[in-house]
């Protein structure tokens, strides 16, 4: 059997998405930006897609901007937050300490240029809370950005409450939204924020292809020189597979969101609770203010990557945090800001699932991660003084 | 982005040899730490200066489980002074390689080995050859000598 439980790292593209491509592909290829006839035709798809994406946010046509994806998003954002504080003498920036590298070194680099990053710290359930955002704000904070769910542990954010702190004090206010938005019924207006990223890939769209909502009146400028396309602030002729490809697969997530949530929640709940009989075995994150997919657990007396490699044998995809399979020496900055000790952080696994699940897969992997767990364990030199 | 072991990195990771304690072993070895994700422990049964049976304990990626399988599996009937010259580069050959961030597994694999056989001499009341009392280079630092 065939599970892909790795639908945070990345999905397949859907049916949709993919048919939503192929005419820009095939006969659609003309460039937005040309008078002709094959030119209009394009930029009336690009529109369209603009506006349905929108649409799926609550955001105009005319907030959106798409990227090459999240990272470029979370830098485009930070970078020009930043630019606009310091107008103003305001060179003081929040973040979390488990956000996306796309966050965290672009926070790196800013502080290199002179500004000053407070990392808000996590708590033990993978939470912020409002009112440490609320505290740490100074006079000259230029922003705040917090992402809407973790990509590790899945837990969601309380952002709406980050967003009226935010909005009451005068910060600009950023989510890195790339595992929610396609999950979670994110709404830019209710949710107060300024800019939000987001990614093509991760709800079964097409790869390379992601986005920034900035709420307009925000006067922020391009990222990178080129062309007038994308309102003037993101030159390169337009992704147009990619971009009809994400307007499609975003409009299916949307329109069957709290039924796919809900039926989703419940095979993540049916994880948590198999995998959480096991001995010295411990969740990642709050129990249920998680996105609908994620299962994150560690495995005290074992080492992810084995797990991994052990899991993949047997037809399972999933991930780890662990150092091993990061390529790094550290284990997972996430589950260290969380407080989980290193020796436990190196046996991390997530398991993420979404709609394209099914049942019977989360049946097969209840079958199998035990009797894998137990292996490893067994062939631990530390298993045995732990167990007792 | 995504590391690709050998066929034989494999089939040792997922067929391991010699997985096991040896009860009242004539030299037991453990290197590494819990803090860095990969802990060896090795034991030897040795009978006329032949080591008669290896086995091995490990925590650690895919790669610390093949390269003990492995470095156990070129010690088994060899005579301790035969089994001091192994080398992590010569883990790693008969291993077909492994990637570059994992050779510390096989620095690891050498190093419980030798960690085992200076168990061994001690035990015996034997002078401790220099071959085992390299300093631990568990650091991560050493990436041991590529091969």
């Amino acid at each position: 059997m065939f599970v892909y439980a790795d639908n945070a790292a990345t999905t397949k593209v859907s049916r949709k998405a993919l048919e939503a491509m192929m005419p820009a592909l095939e006969d659609l290829y003309g460039n937005p930006s040309s008078l002709h006839q094959a030119g209009r035709a394009a930029e009336a798809a690009l529109w369209n897609a603009r506006e349905r994406i929108a649409a799926c946010l609550s955001a105009e046509p005319r907030e959106i901007y798409f990227t090459s994806g999240g990272t470029e998003a979370d830098n485009w954002a930070i970078t020009e937050a930043a630019r606009l504080g310091a107008l103003k003498g305001k060179k003081h920036l929040i973040t979390s300490a488990f956000e996306h590298h796309a966050v965290l070194h672009t926070m790196q680099k800013l502080e290199k240029q002179g500004y000053e990053v407070t990392y808000l710290k996590v708590h033990e359930d993978g939470l912020i809370r409002p009112e440490e955002v609320a505290a740490a704000i100074r006079e000259d904070t230029a922003l705040v950005s917090i992402m809407y769910a973790n990509n590790e542990i899945g837990t969601i954010q309380p952002i709406r409450a980050i967003g009226e702190i935010c909005r009451e004090r005068g910060v600009l206010f950023h989510t890195d939204a790339v595992q929610a938005v396609g999950h979670l019924p994110v709404n830019v207006r209710e949710d107060l924020v300024d800019m939000l990223s987001f990614s093509g890939h991760k709800f079964h769209g097409p790869k390379g292809i992601g986005g920034l909502y900035v709420r307009k009146g925000i006067p922020i400028r391009n990222f990178m020189e080129g062309g007038a396309q994308e309102f003037r602030k993101r030159g390169g002729t337009e992704n147009m597979p990619g971009i009809l490809g994400m307007a499609a697969a975003l409009e299916e997530a949307c329109s069957h969101m709290a039924e796919d949530s809900a039926r989703v929640a419940r095979m993540r709940d049916r994880l948590i609770e198999a995998i959480g009989k096991l001995p010295k075995t411990r969740l990642n994150g709050h129990p249920s203010q998680r996105v609908p997919g994620n299962v994150s657990f560690c495995f005290e007396g074992i080492e992810g990557e084995s797990l991994l490699l052990r899991l993949d044998l047997q037809g399972i995809c999933a991930s780890s945090g662990s150092a091993c399979t990061s390529g790094s020496l550290e284990p997972s900055h996430v589950l260290l800001a969380i407080g989980v000790p290193k020796e436990i952080a190196h046996g991390s696994l997530r398991l993420s699932l979404d709609a394209s699940n099914r049942e019977e897969e989360v049946d097969y992997i209840i079958e199998k991660l035990p009797g894998i767990v137990e292996t490893l364990r067994d062939m631990s030199p530390v298993w045995e003084e732990m167990k007792a | 982005m995504a590391m690709t072991y050998s066929e034989k990195v494999m089939d040792h990771f997922a067929h391991p040899r010699n997985v096991g304690k040896i009860e009242n072993a004539d030299g037991v070895g453990e290197v590494g730490n819990m803090v860095c994700g990969d802990i060896m422990k090795v034991y030897l049964k040795v009978e006329n200066g032949i080591i008669e049976d290896a086995k091995f304990n490990t925590f650690g990626c895919g790669s610390a489980i093949a390269t003990s399988s492995m470095a156990t599996e070129m010690i088994k009937g060899k005579p301790v002074d035969e089994a001091l010259k192994l080398t992590n580069k010569a883990v790693v050959e008969a291993l077909d390689g492994l990637p570059p961030v994992k050779l510390h597994c096989s620095v690891l694999a050498e190093e419980a080995v030798k960690a085992a056989l200076k168990d061994y001499y001690e035990k015996q009341g034997l002078p401790v050859p220099e071959e085992c009392l390299a300093e631990s280079s568990h650091d991560h630092g050493e990436q041991g000598e590529e091969a």
